[in-house]
């Protein structure tokens, strides 16, 4: 038989439909990967029982004919997401053993379409990183490795180069697809957590505009800016799973109350006489040669399909990742404010209650979790809450604005790059100064100060035989317009699956 | 704007988190390169610029003022890392 963990999500799907294979032999084959696969570091925790349950419950499911959307297939779940009975940290050890008594509403739509737990997917803490390295159980690894790279193979001689990062914060969920150890998986999105770990795996990650899918049950982080969204093979396993992951919540005041249509059918739509907006400002001094060319690599096929292009400019484009490192910190500070050694999680002893809330968020809390929540303490705090916080969200303003204008004049969707550049080596940046981490998001942060759906695409190779990703953004909820557009892109640019399973 | 090492100790304290002496300098730095970074606000003119409130424009919903949840005691104070009798227990906070 072919190797099941290969397929793409709607291929499995179309083979469980046609009883190819069944959902036990699915699932079978994805926990063996997901064991021969722990080198990545992609899983904080594997549930093979709980999934073998689940694929036994679907194939009698697809016996009678009652399959739902997503019955029968294996899926990888951030460790951000509440799982009703299995243990959710946020990859911090300040939520400890915390077991959640209910279920987030985007994991419970899942299993509703008869989704199955592989595990919990690593990821920042908190979600609070571009490189999956600020996680309590350490680094994630990226199947991907330099060429001529021989890192990992474990079999003496000399080793060449080192292990790369899989982006961030969603770097479990980016590894785990591009390693094939899990059909599609679940990510969250506060800056560019699901479309720069996306770039960095070669796999496809969008983020839905804010509301589009409920945040109840998934572990805050900057309740303005975040938001759920899948990462998954293809332009079309995306477009499956987040239908499911959407849709109104009345637990979520800020979830939309909008049907949620047929992203998949969306897929393969014509995109001709769409106008693609190229925004100046994304051309940055010093931009990367390789990015660059990728990019009109972009504006070349999406001209070939029929799309118009044309010049735009987003003046404020700028200014989005420093209003950000002042609104998500603020927000985080006040949502962390939870983490208090009472009520779940870790608890240090101290004479007093204000020694124990300092001493368990001193030992709980890693380094970038504390430097954000002192940024975010100290921007909020009396007499430089206007300098601060108020500017910052006046220039959100500004921002959004920007893409307004442009989308009143008639674009559809935006076109730029994803990332800065291709993955980079564990340990090679942002040690001296945070602000060489936080620039992996310069190109993807407008996008959540806006609220807007975004989707990153692989459109190629660098030189170094590392993924590349462009970046689609569209109208406030038109998902389907960047799903036409991305399968445009794949389409051209073809998949990039990892060629050589080195690690098992 | 720039926080002094005195600024650095308020602050964590102000975020409940105990940072030894020693880790302040490194703090401090780290701190300041971040300010450094989003001192560059300043250069955007936000005269008469209403600040963001929310991102999408709509409603809030409102539903019935009616209790539909509740009596899960157990299930609220399981993860707890001290309870009696479905409370939380804190160290003495009234002397």
């Amino acid at each position: 038989m072919t190797d099941l963990t290969r397929l793409t999500l709607t291929e499995a799907r179309d083979g469980l439909k046609a009883k190819t294979f069944s959902a036990t032999e699915l699932t079978k084959a994805h926990i063996a990967a997901v064991e021969k696969g722990r080198t990545l570091n992609a899983y904080v925790l594997e549930t093979p029982d709980h999934a073998l349950k689940q694929a036994a419950a679907s194939d009698e499911k697809l016996a009678k004919g009652e399959a739902g959307p997503l019955e029968g297939l294996p899926l990888g779940i951030k460790d951000l997401f509440a799982t009703q009975g299995v243990r959710t940290t946020a990859c911090s050890k300040i939520l400890g053993n915390f077991v959640p008594p209910y279920e987030s509403t985007v994991t419970s739509q899942l299993w509703r379409d008869g989704a199955v737990m592989l595990g919990k997917l690593n990821n920042d803490e908190f979600a609070m990183g571009s490189s999956n390295e600020t996680s309590a159980f350490g680094n994630v690894v990226n199947p991907w490795r330099r060429k001529g790279s021989n890192v990992g193979a474990g079999q003496g001689g000399a080793v060449e180069g080192n292990h790369l990062v899989p982006g961030g914060s969603s770097g479990g969920s980016a590894s785990a697809v591009a390693a094939d150890l899990c059909l599609a998986a679940t990510a969250t999105d506060t800056g560019g957590s699901i479309r720069q770990p996306a770039a960095f795996t070669g796999t496809v990650g969008i983020k839905p505009t804010y509301g589009r899918c409920s945040r109840w049950g998934t572990v805050a982080f900057a309740s303005s800016l975040d938001q759920a969204g899948p990462i998954a093979k293809t332009v079309r396993d995306a477009a499956v799973m987040l239908r499911s992951m959407s849709g109104h919540d009345p637990k979520d005041t800020t979830s939309v109350d909008m049907a949620v249509p047929d992203y998949e059918a969306a897929v393969g739509r014509s995109v001709k006489g769409m106008k693609i907006g190229i925004p100046r400002e994304y051309r940055l001094d010093g931009l990367n040669a390789e990015i660059d060319a990728l990019w009109q690599q972009g504006i070349a096929w999406l001209k070939a399909a029929g799309a118009e292009i044309v010049e735009i400019s987003l003046p404020h484009t700028k200014y989005a990742l420093p209003a950000y490192y002042i609104v998500a910190p603020a927000e985080a500070s006040s949502n962390l404010a939870r983490y208090d050694g009472v009520r779940y999680g870790l608890r240090e002893q101290g004479k007093d209650i204000v020694e124990m809330y300092e001493k368990t968020r001193a030992a709980g809390f890693g380094a970038e979790v504390k430097r954000r929540i002192m940024i975010g303490t100290y921007v909020l705090s009396a007499g430089y809450y206007d300098a601060y916080y108020l500017r910052a969200q006046k220039v959100r303003t500004l921002i959004k604005r920007d893409f307004e204008t442009v989308y009143a004049q008639g674009m559809d969707a935006v076109l730029t790059p994803a990332t800065p550049s291709a993955a980079f080596g564990i340990g090679e940046k942002g040690s001296a100064d945070p602000v060489e981490m936080y620039l992996n998001d310069i190109f993807t942060v407008t996008v959540n100060m806006a609220g807007l759906p975004g989707i990153a695409v692989p459109a190629g190779l660098d030189g170094q035989g590392l993924p590349l990703g462009l970046q689609l953004i569209g109208r406030p909820f038109d998902e389907e317009t960047l799903f036409s557009l991305g399968e445009v892109i794949e389409q051209a640019a073809g998949r990039f699956p990892v060629s050589e399973r080195w690690w098992g | 704007m720039s926080v002094d090492l005195a600024t650095v100790k308020r602050v964590a304290h102000l975020a409940r988190i105990a940072v030894p002496e020693a880790d302040l300098p490194k703090l401090q730095d780290e701190l300041n390169a971040i300010l450094g970074f989003v001192e560059q606000l300043n250069e955007v003119n936000v005269e008469g610029v209403e600040p963001m409130t929310s991102v999408t424009p709509m409603a809030m919903k409102q539903r019935e003022d009616v209790v539909n949840d509740g009596e899960i005691a157990d299930e609220i104070v399981a993860n707890a890392p001290v309870s009696e009798d479905d409370y939380f227990m804190v160290p003495k906070v009234i002397e």
